[in-house]
């Protein structure tokens, strides 16, 4: 049934659909739209599930831990802050190779405060070991919530999925909101990898010598490895059922592409709209949507980009003292290939600011104008005497 | 004292990884004696991470989940929530932390999980400092204390934070103290404990270490007795965060219990009387709260 919803609820619908069974949160802006809905569907009886209240994100990821150490499936969502102060036990979810999802609404990190949109907080848990899928709408925050679920059980890794700040979390859009028979169709109860049990004692966890250790990092890593492949078949069998597929990334236009924008979220929405009146104007422009982020689609990325004269990418993040996290990625994924287009990157919309068709159009531009990128990113629409004005 | 029947079943193996004259192992020991193998135990980072022994082996016979330092309070809730969801409301889940995971670093968890009244038995086994990573001072070194970071003359100027106080004041169900040198009294309270299944249980065990307190091994539990006779470490219980039971009245000064360690060696008999003080301070304030 097509319902008017908030991305913020496309997630909540989901997890009410995926028939989790604990939840655990601490609120913070602006995810709490996700987790009051939640907390209303386990209060009125819609949930069959726990909803536990904890104080602080940390003992959010804890919870959940726990909980999914002994087979039920669980959830939790944060944001920005939240996000950063679970860092700890996201490496703790990954490595105990728990197949927990959480939904993470990309904020900017302070100071000063800001409670818009900027996807730096997950790009900076890249190496946790979480699969991430960055989505561009309602529809595809619900159908890859509930994909998340399938997903993590497959392989035993935890999965973030995340929604712009604001443009995504708080837009209401028409979303179809399966049944739930077909939803149990899609996704059986949880089997669970480990369980504790006291008639079947064992530690989990613990410490381990240098002679194990890294043999456990290395089957995170294989795991990671199969995903890719698992993600393609489970969302085949979901347009089965369901009559829609997102892909692990979209490309747009980008097989006879001269200028390819690449970028993440709702800023891909955005140059659906650029590209389609650039290709009116004759330019030929392409897109590629990032999709997921971990594990990095490089194959996908090579193919689709590989044959573009030129690649512009927007990051909506930043690594300070190096350039735009997906510009970086997308240099890596092309750099062992023979011939390969010039990356060039752009760094805008941070912190909430408004990426507008004109942002992204004098993007295309320069990148078509300038044959040589830059080695560091490129920030569009600085007003530079507020920037002097903070200078050394 | 009445004399309890002490369960014959073990769930502490030979072979732990515990140091010689260890209170932490024995209090393990004594614990589970009390609760029994429908038991799941959750250890964040302390010294009983490295006794319940590394992969692929375990210590305990009954199932342990390894948590972060801060998180103990947390990982607890979420395997009580999970195991209510699966229709098992029987398993005990007790949350094993030092006094790190306890006064310091686990003290917001373990507040949230009392405050929210979850259904496990909290014990802080305490040895008075960091002793996992080298004997560094926490908020549960007693005043006096030399440390390896309250060395010297920057001997601990401050006081032991009152943790059953901070979590009586929960108003959880019950909150009691411990002591291995005690032992029917501490399977006494165990089982207490988990007979008042149902809300939060809180029990704080002082577990001598031999290694940081700086005692010879074999007088651990000499030394933990003369806690309890000096009054430094009274045996009391607290039920629903106001009604106060003492279980021993001690007559002895403090220096019989100091004098012992190397860690108090360095204090003069000033210092010691200044202890003193605290203790008949504190000890009073208890004796009213009994009435």
């Amino acid at each position: 049934m097509k319902k008017v919803l908030e991305g913020s609820h496309a997630v909540s619908e989901a997890v009410r659909l995926a028939r989790v069974q604990m939840i655990s949160a601490y609120p913070i802006t602006p995810q709490t739209h996700i987790v009051e809905a939640i907390s209303a569907f386990c209060a009125d009886g819609t949930m069959n599930a726990r909803f536990l209240c904890v104080e602080s994100e940390h003992s959010a990821m804890a919870a959940v831990i726990g909980a999914a150490s002994s087979g039920v499936r669980a959830f939790t969502a944060t944001s920005s802050h939240g996000l950063a102060y679970m860092h700890e036990l996201l490496h703790w979810a990954s490595g105990a190779r728990l197949p927990i999802v959480m939904a993470d609404v990309n904020r900017a990190l302070g100071p000063g405060w800001n409670i818009w949109l900027d996807q730096t907080d997950s790009l900076s848990q890249r190496d946790t070991g979480w699969i991430q899928f960055y989505c561009e709408d309602g529809q595809e925050v619900l159908d890859t919530t509930l994909q998340a679920f399938r997903l993590a059980e497959s392989v035993n890794l935890p999965v973030m999925v995340l929604l712009d700040a604001f443009f995504l979390s708080h837009t209401y859009e028409p979303v179809e909101v399966p049944d739930q028979e077909q939803v149990d169709q899609f996704l059986p109860p949880l089997s669970p990898r480990i369980q504790l049990d006291t008639a079947n004692p064992f530690a989990i966890y613990q410490m381990v010598a240098p002679s194990a250790y890294m043999e456990m990092r290395y089957n995170i890593q294989l795991a990671m490895e199969l995903v890719t492949s698992r993600f393609s078949e489970i969302e085949d069998e979901f347009e089965t059922i369901f009559g829609r597929k997102h892909g692990p990334l979209e490309a747009v236009q980008c097989e006879d592409a001269e200028i390819i924008l690449a970028t993440a979220g709702t800023t891909a929405s955005t140059c659906r709209h650029v590209i389609t009146d650039l290709r009116k104007k004759g330019e030929k422009a392409g897109l590629l949507k990032l999709k997921m982020f971990r594990p990095y689609p490089t194959d996908q990325i090579r193919r689709h980009l590989g044959q573009a004269q030129k690649v512009a990418v927007i990051d909506r993040n930043f690594s300070f003292g190096a350039s735009g996290i997906f510009a970086q990625e997308i240099k890596s994924a092309l750099c062992n290939k023979d011939v390969r287009p010039p990356v060039f990157g752009y760094v805008a919309g941070l912190g909430g600011r408004d990426v507008t068709p004109q942002t992204l159009e004098e993007i295309y531009w320069q990148t078509k104008n300038n044959n040589i990128p830059k080695d560091e990113s490129v920030w569009i629409g600085l007003n530079q005497e507020l920037v002097e004005s903070w200078s050394n | 004292m009445e004399q309890l029947e002490i369960p014959s079943d073990d769930y502490i193996n030979p072979g732990h990884l515990g140091c010689p004259g260890c209170g932490a192992s024995i209090a393990m020991k004594l614990a589970l004696k009390a609760l029994g193998g429908k038991t799941i135990v959750v250890i964040p980072a302390s010294c009983w991470g490295v006794l319940a022994a590394p992969y692929p082996q375990s210590s305990l016979d009954v199932p342990i989940l390894h948590t972060a330092f801060a998180a103990a309070g947390a990982a607890a809730s979420g395997i009580r929530a999970a195991l209510d969801l699966r229709g098992d409301t029987e398993t005990t889940v007790l949350s094993w932390a030092g006094d790190g995971g306890t006064f310091d670093i686990g003290f917001q968890s373990l507040s949230g999980a009392v405050e929210r009244n979850e259904d496990c038995i909290f014990v802080c086994y305490d040895n008075e400092a960091y002793m996992n990573t080298g004997v560094q001072r926490s908020s549960a070194t007693p005043f006096g204390t030399q440390t390896t970071t309250t060395p010297g003359q920057d001997w601990k100027k401050t006081r032991k934070k009152n943790i059953v106080e901070a979590l009586a004041a929960h108003r959880i169900p019950y909150a009691a103290t411990a002591n291995v040198a005690f032992p029917e009294d501490m399977i006494g309270k165990f089982q207490k404990a988990k007979d008042l299944k149902g809300g939060s249980r809180f029990i704080h065990v002082l577990a001598s270490c031999p290694t940081g307190w700086r005692v010879p091994s074999e007088i651990s539990v000499k030394v933990s007795r003369l806690a309890v006779q000096t009054n430094v470490f009274p045996l009391y219980e607290v039920q629903d965060g106001t009604t106060y039971t003492l279980n021993y009245k001690g007559n002895r000064g403090v220096k019989d219990y100091l004098q012992l360690q190397g860690r108090f060696k360095h204090l003069t008999d000033e210092q010691i009387d200044r202890i003193q003080t605290q203790v008949d301070e504190d000890w009073n304030l208890l004796l009213k709260k009994v009435g």
